[in-house]
């Protein structure tokens, strides 16, 4: 018990101290702006975030980015690993550059494509769209949603690639051989065979990039800093605004529990089988 | 025969194309980085290279002193990580109780938490202990990020060494030191320094709380390059000559660890 104690009692700490924090400041009035203004709020921070006319949008925006990029990922990601598992010439060099983007940290990737790929003049996006004699677009100003999934997913498309690619290679050839000789066809094996072994992996992509897409952040700071307007304020930037830019850590806790919630949503549906298959598989 | 040739050339020209539109833009900023700023904004892929936008990086900021900080968080953080995993992952493995299995899904599950349901009470107690722009502070946070991703592959690696060894060891008389350190760490070491790795990798790309936390002192080189974002931006020369710094090494040290990026971001769900 003694050599786990340190490694347990730091996580503990980590998970309660700043949770229960944030669960406190969310019921109290608390403003670094004002400091006079005390006292127990109740459900004040909650209803007063119901009413900001920011806040149900970013909830939306935070659904359409997870939910988009999670789409784009799991269904592109399932194709690459269909794909690359077949032989090929320079089959270990092409993994290594399709899984390149995931070691690329998040400001440089949201750097490059807006500056070099989403620029609506000079951009690599831009140029091609002339090219085959369509008009250029605006990324950023005109569909900032759009753009936004579009970095995310490549951020993200090579870990479902690669965790997909890795289970898919543990399939048992011989499976889909049988499948073969009863008949079945290449949609029918993918259908019965391929996609019933990647269940599990699908599901912990889901479960971990739904993880990390809840607190996307530094992609909208260094891109379009949640504008314009509120299109690509997502409940992480709208915590962050509330909370370091206008100084109501009331408020802003009340988002940040909110997110919580929403995160526990997913991984309450999700853990369940994750925590049986890793017993399963320790 | 032929048939199935074309195939395979068919699905291996298919799978090139897409690995090199998802390398596209990582090559591109490679190739902006040695243009001058004029030719950057030439879709030319044939140009005189130079080093003039990294000579002109090192000139206008502190670049080393960014690189040093990103360094000493990566590396410290590790550090911590595994002093603090090393021997829980040793406790549960080697002698795991009715606990064991809860305490590992438990630790998971503090991965659960999304980073900004905290950011405010993180932030206002870094405030209050000094912690706020400080190295030591961004060791700290991604020791704590990074914890549970230590533990549960250590606890991986430590399960496939067979039990039988060490029971010899024990046998032979050899001491709990002893044990670990001729038997398990000759066994354990390549899993563990990947695992490391992994953990460096993860630390040198965290940008939420870096940003958060920092401003100017301990900033990281993900808070430099984000002050590119207005209006230096525009220098696209400049601005890949830094992104490409920030993220080469890095990236090698990522292809190294592929095999274990998968077990320690599934938490061994996907082997």
């Amino acid at each position: 018990m003694l050599l786990q104690l340190p490694a347990v009692g730091v996580l503990l700490f980590w998970m309660v101290v700043p949770l229960g924090l944030a669960v406190y400041f969310s019921l109290v009035r608390y403003s670094l702006l004002n400091p006079d203004l005390r006292g127990f709020a109740g459900f004040e921070n909650y209803q007063y975030l119901w009413e900001d006319p920011s806040f149900l949008p970013a909830v939306i925006n935070t659904i359409v980015l997870v939910g988009s990029v999670l789409a784009v990922t799991v269904g592109g990601g399932t194709a690459m690993a269909v794909l690359f598992e077949r032989r090929f010439p320079g089959r270990n060099v092409a993994v290594l550059l399709a899984i390149a983007p995931f070691f690329v940290m998040p400001t440089v990737s949201a750097l490059v494509w807006k500056n070099m790929i989403l620029h609506p003049v000079y951009g690599v996006a831009a140029r091609a769209l002339s090219l085959v004699g369509l008009a250029p677009i605006d990324w950023l100003g005109g569909c900032p949603m759009l753009s936004l999934i579009m970095i995310v997913s490549w951020e993200w498309l090579p870990f479902a690639f690669l965790v997909l690619y890795t289970s898919l290679k543990s399939l048992d050839p011989e499976q889909r051989e049988a499948a073969r000789i009863d008949g079945a066809g290449g949609a029918q094996v993918f259908l019965h065979v391929i996609l019933p072994h990647l269940r599990r992996a699908i599901g912990v992509v889901v479960l971990v990039e739904t993880i990390f897409l809840l607190s996307i952040f530094a992609e909208i700071y260094t891109t379009t800093s949640g504008g314009p307007g509120h299109s690509t304020t997502n409940l992480a930037f709208l915590v962050y605004s509330l909370g370091l830019l206008q100084f109501d850590v009331g408020i802003g806790s009340a988002g940040g529990i909110l997110a919580v919630i929403l995160a526990n949503i997913v991984a309450f549906f999700l853990v369940r089988m994750l925590a049986t298959s890793l017993k399963q598989g320790a | 025969m032929t048939r199935r040739r074309i195939r395979t050339w068919l699905i291996g020209g298919i799978a090139w194309f897409v690995a090199a539109i998802l390398f596209g833009p990582i090559f591109w900023m490679t190739l902006t980085a040695f243009k001058t700023e004029g030719d950057a904004y030439e879709l030319a892929l044939f140009f005189s290279p130079t080093l003039q936008s990294f000579r002109d990086v090192f000139a206008r900021s502190h670049y080393g002193g960014f690189a040093l900080n990103s360094l000493l968080i990566s590396v410290g953080s590790t550090a911590l990580c595994l002093v603090l995993a090393l021997p829980a992952a040793y406790r549960m493995a080697f002698f795991p109780t009715s606990r064991t299995q809860p305490t590992l899904v438990w630790m998971l599950s503090t991965k659960m938490m999304p980073a900004v349901g905290v950011l405010l009470p993180v932030y206002l107690l870094f405030r209050s202990a000094g912690l706020l722009d400080t190295v030591s502070g961004l060791i700290l946070i991604n020791t704590l990020l990074n914890l549970p991703i230590a533990v549960w592959m250590a606890y991986a690696y430590f399960c496939e060494i067979p039990r039988a060894i060490l029971e010899a060891a024990r046998v032979d008389g050899a001491g709990v030191f002893h044990e670990i350190r001729h038997v398990l760490a000759p066994v354990a070491l390549p899993g563990l320094s990947s695992t490391a790795l992994l953990l460096i990798v993860l630390a040198w790309n965290e940008a939420f709380w870096s940003l958060n936390l920092t401003s100017a002192k301990a900033a990281p080189l993900t808070v430099f390059i984000a002050s590119y974002s207005s209006p230096e931006g525009l220098f696209w020369a400049k601005l890949s000559a830094a992104s490409l710094l920030a993220v080469a090494p890095i990236m090698i040290l990522g292809w190294l660890t592929q095999r274990q990026l998968v077990t320690g971001l599934t938490f061994g769900a996907v082997k």
